[in-house]
């Protein structure tokens, strides 16, 4: 036998990952589900180009006046059928020729109507020889790094992150109590730290497989920036990981029941799925709430991923929030530890 | 004097159960195992039996008493001890979607010597499950795959805790062949169990216990003696009115219970005893609804000494 197959440490690790390997389920939600999800809301929040407002006239000539600006589709009809199509919300605008000169058939409760409104007035007025007395020039900007799905990714990220650390500990250490593997094991002379630490050391794995997927994705269809040093994301992103599991750890350090331990779960992740800002920023929240969101180590973890991702800032700038990931980390670790139930 | 591979001293364990006095589960019990036995912890469900060997096995604390193995106790030597000793617990059930050689191969890892993979799996002879995947076995084949990990380290004593609990009568036996396969190779084996035939058949030695104690320590042979006779004849008659101090003093007959109307004698001698108690019925008027007889065994032995049956619990 091979050095490494008579290491305790590396057949625990081995194992624990052949494990989460072979549950289909797992599988989904690490890895499909932040996908879905990205997609989802990156359809949902797409920033739509300008759109193009339908509108009629009711003359040839005023047709191809209005034809000629870019902001408008115009077509023509004549006043009955342009006012049937008016009211059901097939065109936002009719142009209606009038002996004196032109009256715009237009909703002006709908912001939508009363831009067509101004564009027809302008493509008409222009049509007809107005000239602006200032020339004017458009720049337009669609910056990257300030889009929802800018914002949102860094908070997928933390969310999933916490979801497979504190399921996949929580629910493998009590489904191992109840079925008196976890017995079976001290029975033997496995040193009970590397119990632990396997399941640290097979998270790391799926970490790097999670989050290559999920900002690979991100980089690839929505072209999401990454202004910060990778190598410091990575760092951010396995101590977020590494957190989480230790308060896994500690969510399962007693529990006998899976509806005991996914109770427990939910009473943890629950507040920070709706405070620590996941799909829109936590300062939203009242001030009075706001030390008590901050000091959430999802609140610190997605702070710390936009912070590098989106504003480029280095680790060294967010001390703080690394201060508040490591405390989650070490004090949920060193109370488990003591009351940890492994019978 | 040689060192036993187990000695008990004084043992007490008490659990705290909800609205009563604590339990207690195991009360002054003292034992030694020799090396090389096949040492066997009889009695019914509740009787303390696990309780006791999870004590020697280093998982549970004892209230008081001391345990030694090989001479070693578990405050000061538990590495040591852990490295030496296998363990079979009453229900381990191993991940569904790990196979047969992972399980092993994760096992031999934690001792820092042992049987080789294929010697584990040959002995518990699993070698054409031994891709499969533990969902995929039968009761009798995962109780295999659970004596396989106690084994990987090759332990000097071998602690088996009703090791064929639930299992069928042919994976029973199948067992049974395995653990005396191990006996002849030398191992000292504690095993637990409420089967008096297994007992009967494994041990080398039985203690018998009931209600946290040992009431009877011996070979079967000499527990089964206690009882008086070879033989136990039961049997039931169709009125009431028997009069036990006739059956008593028939030769050969050493003692009379009666259980729901069910006699019981115990016999020596059951060729020329039998038709003895015969006439002495018929000279009663007494009218035979019932008759069986078999030969003694430690279930008797038990009911000689608690007036219950192991299997009534």
């Amino acid at each position: 036998m091979s050095k490494l197959e008579t290491s305790s440490l590396y057949q625990l690790t081995v194992t624990r990952l052949t494990l989460t390997l072979r549950e289909p389920e797992a599988i989904f939600w690490i890895f499909v589900f932040p996908i879905i999800l990205a997609v989802g809301l990156g359809i949902a929040f797409r920033n739509r180009p300008a759109d193009v407002l339908p509108v009629a006239a009711t003359t040839p000539q005023l047709t191809q006046a209005l034809a000629a600006d870019k902001g408008l589709r115009a077509s023509q009809f004549d006043e009955a059928a342009g006012r049937h199509a008016l009211s059901v919300g097939a065109i936002l605008l009719l142009a209606e020729q009038s002996p004196t000169g032109v009256t715009y058939r237009y909703d002006n409760t709908n912001p939508d109507a009363r831009t067509a409104r101004m564009l027809a007035d302008r493509a008409i007025q222009i049509a007809a020889g107005r000239s602006d007395p200032i020339a004017t020039q458009n720049d337009l900007v669609h910056e990257t790094g300030s889009r929802y799905i800018d914002f949102v990714i860094p908070g997928l990220l933390g969310m999933n992150l916490m979801g497979s650390a504190m399921w996949g500990l929580g629910f493998s250490i009590v489904d191992a109590r109840q079925k008196k593997l976890l017995k079976r094991m001290v029975a033997s002379p496995m040193p009970r730290w590397q119990f632990l630490m396997a399941y640290l050391l097979s998270r790391l794995v799926v970490l790097a497989i999670e989050i290559v997927v999920l900002l690979g994705f991100a980089r690839v269809v929505f072209g999401v920036p990454f202004r910060g040093s990778i190598v410091e994301l990575l760092f951010i992103a396995v101590l977020t990981s590494v957190t989480f599991s230790a308060l896994g750890l500690l969510v399962a350090t007693r529990a006998r029941t899976m509806e005991a331990v996914s109770g427990l779960m939910n009473l943890v992740m629950m507040p920070m799925w709706i405070l620590s800002g996941v799909f829109f920023s936590a300062s939203r929240f009242p001030a009075i709430l706001q030390p008590v969101i901050q000091a959430l180590p999802l609140t610190a973890a997605i702070s710390a991923m936009r912070g590098n991702m989106l504003q480029g800032l280095p680790i060294t700038h967010m001390m703080p929030l690394i201060a508040i990931l490591l405390f989650w980390l070490v004090v949920p670790f060193a109370v488990s530890m003591r009351i940890f139930r492994w019978k | 004097m040689t060192i036993h591979s187990l000695c008990i001293r004084g043992l007490k364990k008490s659990f705290a159960a909800p609205r009563a006095e604590s339990v207690r589960a195991v009360d002054g019990v003292d034992l030694d195992v020799r090396p090389g036995e096949c040492f066997g912890l009889l009695g019914p469900n509740g009787a303390g039996k696990t309780t006791t060997i999870e004590i020697c096995e280093g998982l549970t604390e004892a209230d008081s008493g001391t345990v030694e193995i090989f001479g070693l106790n578990w405050l000061t030597s538990a590495d040591a001890l852990r490295q030496r000793i296998g363990v079979q617990l009453q229900e381990t059930q191993f991940p569904d979607k790990i196979t047969v050689e992972e399980v092993l191969r994760l096992f031999r890892s934690f001792y820092r010597r042992g049987l080789a993979l294929d010697a584990a799996i040959r002995i518990a002879q699993l070698e054409e499950k031994r891709r499969a995947r533990v969902g995929g076995l039968s009761g009798g084949q995962k109780q295999r795959l659970a004596m396989a990990t106690a084994l990987v380290g090759d332990p000097e004593l071998l602690f088996l805790d009703e090791p064929t609990t639930g299992l069928d009568p042919q994976a029973r036996r199948h067992l049974w062949d395995l653990v005396e396969d191990l006996k002849r190779g030398g191992r000292t084996i504690i095993l637990t169990t409420h089967y008096m035939e297994e007992a009967e058949r494994l041990c080398d030695r039985v203690a018998i216990m009931d209600h946290g104690k040992v009431i009877a320590l011996g070979t079967p042979k000499e527990l089964i003696a206690t009882v008086g006779g070879e033989d136990i004849v039961e049997f039931a008659v169709s009125a009431t009115g028997v009069n036990p101090e006739v059956l008593k003093q028939i030769p050969g007959v050493s003692s009379h219970r009666v259980d729901n109307s069910l006699h019981q004698l115990s016999v020596s001698e059951l060729h020329t005893t039998v038709p003895k108690i015969f006439a002495a019925l018929r000279e009663q008027g007494l009218h035979l609804s019932e008759f069986r007889t078999h030969s003694a065994s430690l279930e008797d032995v038990f009911v000689h000494l608690t007036g219950r049956n192991l299997r009534d619990e």
